[in-house]
């Protein structure tokens, strides 16, 4: 019996220790997750009627939206755009800089600093890059005799150009996980590779990268979130045009709430997001986990 | 066997900034040779090896391997293979994988791959592990797998650095005959770099004692023992190590320091060491002639006893076999001639004097036959 208490005790002991973060996650992720899907199945009243459940409605609503498609392929897109590139690249600039180079302290320094600046101000040093007539790359473009492009006012570039600052502004970052990885790889591994007169190219496909494959998983998984929840960017470079030309989900999210007032919309929309992050992280999981091997 | 496994350094250095890890060393190993790199930490011999394999580059002086100078060639064009100290395992590849590694760098076909995989995990007794992640495998396995791959290279020499320091003692001992085995049955060419005189004395046919980047001695494992070139030599071989005990001069010719009613050597050697090992001296009854002693202490290991003996106040091991109880008795010792050894100042051996013949009496205790300093 007093084993049983002692037991019961310690539950109780867990259960305590859980609770704060249990608290914090209900109020903040669980609660608001519920109600936006919750939300999602009813129409609002208008002039003090009651709500009204609709069921799938909104969603058919939504589905019939050409604008909602726009987004939504536009959101592809830019994951397309964004994940690979940023990923390939974070790898080829930690591989870099983990090699013996001079000034190497001061490379990694470089690389991170676009991660360090706020997402605002990185957006007004590129709002000075793309501007149509006084921006550096038009700048440069007429030195060269060609003529400039609008770089955030063109439809067909505008998506383009917010990918191309999302790079710059990620990769640094994702650097660094693949920097640290890097350096806990036993300098021995090489060493015994070169001693069989394995090529580099060899070497980094057959060793590196696949112990770096932990690290590429839980990179991908973090560039797929990001690339699902840009507004900050869009906020300050283009709001979202032309013509909805580099609006992303997030975005729309944000203009059906607090500009059109569309609380319904909104969260019909953010459920699907949800749907779609929870079931591309689980393929990933179980696709890629498998072939991952963690030390 | 072909020369191509010839080994010769000439005067090869390696500098790190000012100071000098590796200097100026030279030494040849005929094919088929099994050479032991013998040295405290830190004297340079992982240095050397890491020079020969081509992982570190030399400062000054040239590398050859058969005919060829390999000084400035990449490791994997040197035609040797090398096991490390921490295996490096990919830990990602199976077992097999691990081993054929090389092969398919060197894009060996698939079907030989095969068949020489086949014969060398059966060589190391690894068949029934080759599915297996070394993650999988214990210390002494995946040792194993290190050396089927260096085996698979057929490459006719093969660095080893300390490759049994992970595992435990009898483990240990075990791998030691293995890789001797292997070696002489594949009669390969290998240049073993080891800090435990054990490993050194039991595989080498030869063996290179270093200390601060330099060699000391090169000789069989027979000359390291019996003709320490150096007192450095002297006490870093065997187990427990040869005592030392300092010289100075006496009436009739040199006496150890603080004890010197008896002269143990001619009056040049004053100054100078005197090296005894500890199985090399007999323990008689303080009435007996000889070096007067104090037993302080005697510590039983079983198969002997090894006693702490204050000669002049300097500590003396003295190896026994069996069992004795002699903590606070007096004593005296004594040794045979040719069992001591005399060092100069600068702590070479000198062999232009011979030490004296104590007045040994007629064995008053009776001595059982002195027993190996070394366990195999």
């Amino acid at each position: 019996m007093a084993e049983m208490t002692s037991h019961r005790r310690m539950q109780l002991y867990g259960a305590l220790l859980l609770l704060p973060a249990a608290v914090l996650l209900a109020t903040f992720a669980y609660l608001p997750t519920i109600t936006t899907v919750f939300n999602s199945l009813f129409l609002p009243g208008f002039r003090g009627a009651p709500t009204e459940f609709v069921g799938i409605e909104n969603y058919q609503v939504l589905f019939d939206d050409p604008t909602f498609w726009q987004v939504a392929r536009n959101n592809l897109l830019y994951a397309l755009g964004t994940i690979p590139t940023s990923i390939a690249l974070a790898l080829g600039m930690a591989l870099f800089v983990n090699g013996k180079l001079p000034g190497r302290g001061f490379v990694r320094m470089a690389y991170f600093t676009p991660t360090i600046l706020p997402m605002i101000a990185a957006a007004n040093i590129w709002m000075f890059f793309y501007a149509p007539q006084i921006g550096l790359f038009n700048s440069l473009l007429g030195t060269l005799g060609i003529p400039g492009v609008n770089w955030l006012g063109d439809p067909s570039v505008a998506l383009g150009s917010v990918i191309v600052m999302s790079v710059w502004k990620e990769a640094g970052f994702f650097m660094i996980f693949y920097l640290a990885a890097l350096q806990g790889l036993p300098p021995e591994l090489k060493e015994a590779s070169d001693l069989e007169g394995t090529s580099r190219w060899s070497f980094f496909w057959r060793v590196t990268f696949p112990l770096l494959m932990p690290t590429t998983l839980f990179v991908l998984i973090n560039a797929l979130i990001n690339s699902m929840r840009v507004v900050d960017h869009l906020f300050i470079l283009t709001k979202g045009g032309p013509n909805n030309a580099t609006n992303l989900l997030l975005y729309y999210v944000y203009e059906n709430a607090f500009s059109f007032f569309d609380r319904t919309t909104a969260a019909t929309i953010t459920v699907v997001i949800l749907f779609v992050l929870a079931v591309v992280a689980t393929l990933k999981f179980t696709i890629l986990d498998r072939r991952t091997h963690y030390q | 066997m072909s020369d191509q496994s010839r080994i010769r350094l000439e005067s090869v250095t390696k500098r790190w900034g000012e100071t000098a890890a590796v200097d100026g060393i030279s030494f040849d190993v005929t094919p088929g040779q099994f050479v032991i790199l013998l040295g405290p930490s830190g004297c340079g011999k992982s240095t050397t090896l890491r020079m020969i394999a081509g992982l570190e580059e030399a400062s000054d002086g040239r590398i050859h391997i058969g005919d060829r100078d390999v000084t400035r060639l990449p490791p994997g064009d040197r035609g040797l293979s090398m096991v490390f100290q921490s295996y490096a395992l990919f830990p990602h590849l199976s077992v097999a994988n691990n081993i054929v590694f090389g092969l398919r760098s060197r894009k060996v076909p698939k079907a030989e791959q095969r068949e020489r995989l086949a014969k060398v995990a059966e060589l190391v007794d690894l068949t029934d592990y080759l599915n297996r992640k070394p993650a999988q495998l214990s210390g002494g396995q995946r040792q194993r797998v290190a050396l089927a791959r260096s085996v698979i290279s057929e490459h006719p020499i093969c660095l080893m650095d300390e490759p049994l320091s992970n595992l435990d003692a009898r483990l240990r001992s075990d791998m030691r005959r293995e890789i001797k085995a292997l070696q002489s049955r594949l009669s390969m060419t290998v240049i073993y770099v080891t800090h435990d005189q054990v490993e050194a004395m039991s595989m080498g046919d030869r063996v290179i004692l270093m200390q601060h980047g330099q060699i000391v001695q090169d000789g069989s494992p027979d000359e390291l023992y019996n003709r320490p070139a150096s007192a450095f030599a002297a006490s870093f071989i065997g187990s427990p190590a040869m005592n030392l005990l300092p010289l100075v001069a006496g009436e009739q010719g040199a006496t150890v320091e603080g004890e010197t009613s008896v002269s143990v050597a001619p009056l040049e050697a004053a100054g100078g060491q005197l090296g005894i090992r500890p199985e090399d001296i007999e323990l008689h009854p303080a009435s007996a002639a000889g070096v007067p002693a104090t037993v302080l202490s005697d510590e039983y290991l079983g198969a002997d006893t090894i006693a702490h003996v204050t000669v002049g106040g300097h500590t003396v091991r003295v190896r026994m076999s069996g069992k004795h109880a002699l903590a606070g008795q007096p004593c005296c010792l004594s040794w045979a001639r040719e069992n001591a050894h005399l060092f100069d100042a600068s702590s070479l051996r000198r062999d232009d004097l011979t030490p004296n013949t104590l007045p040994s009496a007629p064995h008053a205790v009776p001595r059982p036959p002195a027993v190996g300093s070394f366990q195999y």
